[in-house]
């Protein structure tokens, strides 16, 4: 047969495999290098912004030099020339940790909640309510969390400081101590906004535990938290770390709601229920009218510096994730 | 687990089904527990909080009830059914409070806003500017269109950057594929984290700060920058979701890279793009803070978005909440509610989207 006889010179030839040449048509590298050109935007845009605030905050560096970051006070020069981060920093991390020992159990369980007990409908309607939570403008909590959570938060910060007064967080300063525009109602408020994030994640990792070893949990006859407790949750740990981490990035950056809840105070205090904190990005916003030249310069390297934290957990938090996930993108 | 005892095989017949045993069932008794545990816990909750203890305010009084509520629950059930069974249901119980917890925030804030911003609002706010409304008018004389008209231009330009340039870094990141794929898609996840001051602070120094001024066009910038990543990565999403097969019919067909992108994988997930670009408007038509350092905010109206500070909805609630006039706090409720009604809005057509490309 004729097919025998074409075959058997195939059979001497090495297999090799073909060698594949993509000829790309000069429209096409045209719409590659557009592409990548968006691509790489993203990274100049970063570098550009960490640049510009760093080269105009220098000034401001260089005149406090390493008491940038140990100064307790923000007096820029029309009142004095002293100014520093660290009561900045250490309340941006205040009110951020507040907002997340706060959200992250609220959002674990809403993320076991919607993946392993709720009924498929109520599943979608929590998801899109949680989901709602994130669309909800800052300011609007802010404006919220002023006028109608802050004065009903001072029976519970009072009660916080009189019984729980022996932690150094609670322990009264004065003996009429002030509750209200504190770092703990803050840190209240960011914890709404911090949950929506963290519980996208979450949900996510939770979706994609596998099956066979929830099924294998129950059949071994765990109850479902006990497999909850054996499959989901080691399964979902760095999802959970990664989320938080998500979520911290957004609370260290939060401006406006903060800005309207707290009255600043420019000295770091053990505690947090008091009036009185005030982090980075609120005192940008609430000083950047009335600041010129050199204050403004402070302002820039408050920036900065914000920049380059919030910069480092999410590049964190997203090195975390994508470990943790397979595949599959989270939607945020 | 409170099930009744299932028939066992001896009694039922060969031909008979046998009655399933379900180990998940919650019966009159079960429910009756939850019930009567929250009751009790209640009357024991007010008890200590109005008479014994000296507290007051509702978040106290919520969270004594649920803590209270689930002692009482785990040893009720404990009691009855054994200590894993407790454990198990005071858990589902915990988690279900906690995601039912959630929503209360969301509702009273809806709430709160809709019944401040309600007060005021008349139909003159959208055809009036503040530019004649001083601190002491009423509250009802309250102009919002120089700060609708702010937003639907700064938000309108924001669009018309980030949108074509986060469809492309998706089209990069899913499609072209290159070698800086991974490396962009971490600096996408990172720039999603850039605080909303510092894109502000960014732009007033390189543009503002260097004798541009104020103006609309500087704050559309900064808020390209905060919806930049938002549209990208949800449009990465939604690509990934866009079947292989008629990617590699396009090719079989030979057509290029560029004309299969453009016709056939843009086309096929053109509903999702505008879901993406709907949750990327949602993110930035709310921020007020890098507004400050752009927008600046004005009283009159100013069309021009290339010069001269611009209001916006949520500039002008922030500086007028700043006041020390009540009529002008009063002022602020009405631009936050409007703004409230217009995100909410947003992600109402997201969802109806979303659900439309699922089906």
């Amino acid at each position: 047969m004729s097919t025998t006889k074409e075959r058997a010179p195939a059979a001497n030839v090495p297999p090799t495999p073909r060698k594949v040449v993509v000829v790309r048509t000069p429209a096409d590298r045209m719409f590659r290098r557009a592409a990548a050109c968006a691509g790489g935007l993203t990274l100049i845009i970063l570098v550009l912004i960490g640049g510009f605030l760093f080269t105009k905050g220098l000034p401001a560096l260089k005149d406090q030099g390493l008491k940038f970051f140990t100064t307790q006070v923000w007096n820029p020069p029309p009142r004095g020339n002293e100014f520093g981060v660290a009561a900045l920093l250490y309340w941006t991390v205040v009110v951020a940790l507040i907002a997340l020992v706060i959200a992250v159990p609220l959002s674990v369980a809403a993320a076991l909640f919607v993946t392993e007990f709720a009924p498929r409908r109520l599943r979608r309607a929590l998801t899109s309510l949680i989901d709602l939570l994130a669309a909800v403008p800052s300011l609007i909590y802010g404006m919220w969390g002023a006028a109608y959570l802050r004065p009903r938060m001072i029976g519970i910060s009072e009660w916080l400081g009189r019984y729980l007064g022996f932690l150094p967080i609670f322990k009264p300063t004065t003996n009429a101590p002030i509750y209200g525009p504190s770092a703990f109602v803050a840190g209240v408020v960011v914890s709404l906004m911090v949950v929506p994030i963290v519980t996208s994640v979450v949900r996510e990792v939770f979706s994609q535990v596998p099956p066979g070893e929830k099924e294998g949990a129950l059949a071994l006859g765990g109850t479902r938290w006990g497999m909850i407790r054996a499959v989901v949750l080691p399964f979902g740990r760095s999802g959970i770390i990664g989320g938080s981490m998500l979520g911290l990035g957004r609370a260290l950056g939060e401006t406006i709601a903060i800005l309207l809840i707290v009255s600043p105070l420019f000295a770091i205090r053990a505690n947090v229920i008091e009036a009185g904190a005030i982090p980075v990005a609120p005192l940008i916003a609430n000083n950047f009218g009335e600041s010129s030249g050199l204050a403004l310069s402070a302002l820039l390297a408050a920036g900065f510096v914000l920049f380059v934290v919030t910069l480092l957990v999410n590049l964190g938090a997203a090195t975390v994730i994508a470990r943790s996930r397979s595949g599959a993108g989270v939607e945020i | 687990m409170g099930a009744p005892p299932a028939p066992t095989l001896a009694v039922v017949a060969h031909d008979a089904i046998p009655v399933r045993r379900r180990p998940t069932s919650f019966h009159r008794r079960d429910a009756a527990m939850v019930v009567g545990c929250a009751v009790s816990s209640l009357a024991l909750t007010w008890l200590l909080y109005s008479q014994i203890l000296p507290l007051s305010g509702l978040p106290g009084f919520l969270m004594l009830w649920a803590a209270l509520n689930f002692l009482m629950y785990f040893t009720a059930v404990a009691a009855t059914e054994g200590r894993p069974a407790a454990r198990d249901r005071t858990m589902a119980s915990v988690i279900t409070v906690a995601a039912i917890a959630i929503i209360v925030p969301l509702a009273l804030i809806l709430g709160y806003v809709t019944l401040k911003g309600l007060r005021f609002l008349r139909l003159s706010f959208f055809t009036t500017t503040m530019a004649s409304v001083g601190p002491e008018s009423p509250a009802t004389e309250t102009g919002g269109l120089q700060a609708i008209v702010g937003t639907l231009e700064q938000v309108g330009i924001a669009m018309l950057i980030s949108v074509p340039l986060g469809v492309l870094t998706a089209v990069y990141l899913n499609e072209v594929k290159g070698r800086l794929a991974r490396p962009t898609r971490v600096f996408v996840d990172a720039m999603s984290g850039v605080p909303s001051i510092v894109a502000g602070l960014f732009i007033y120094t390189v543009l503002v700060a260097n004798g541009a001024g104020f103006s609309g066009f500087a704050a559309a910038l900064a808020l390209s920058i905060l919806m930049l990543p938002t549209v990208t990565r949800t449009c990465e999403v939604v690509l990934r979701l866009v079947p292989g097969g008629l990617r590699e019919a396009s090719f079989a067909m030979g057509a290029p890279e560029w004309r299969t992108t453009w016709g056939v994988i843009l086309p096929t997930a053109r509903i999702g793009i505008v879901t993406a670009t709907i949750l990327g408007v949602a993110r930035v038509i709310g921020e007020t803070a890098p507004l400050i350092m752009t927008a600046f905010g004005s009283a009159t109206l100013n069309f021009n978005p290339f010069s001269g500070a611009q209001s916006a909805l949520s500039l002008s609630s922030f500086q007028l909440f700043g006041s020390s006039q009540t009529a002008d706090v009063d002022r602020a409720w009405v631009f936050a509610f409007v703004l409230l009604a217009l995100v909410l809005i947003l992600f109402v057509l997201a969802r109806l989207q979303g659900d439309r490309r699922r089906r």
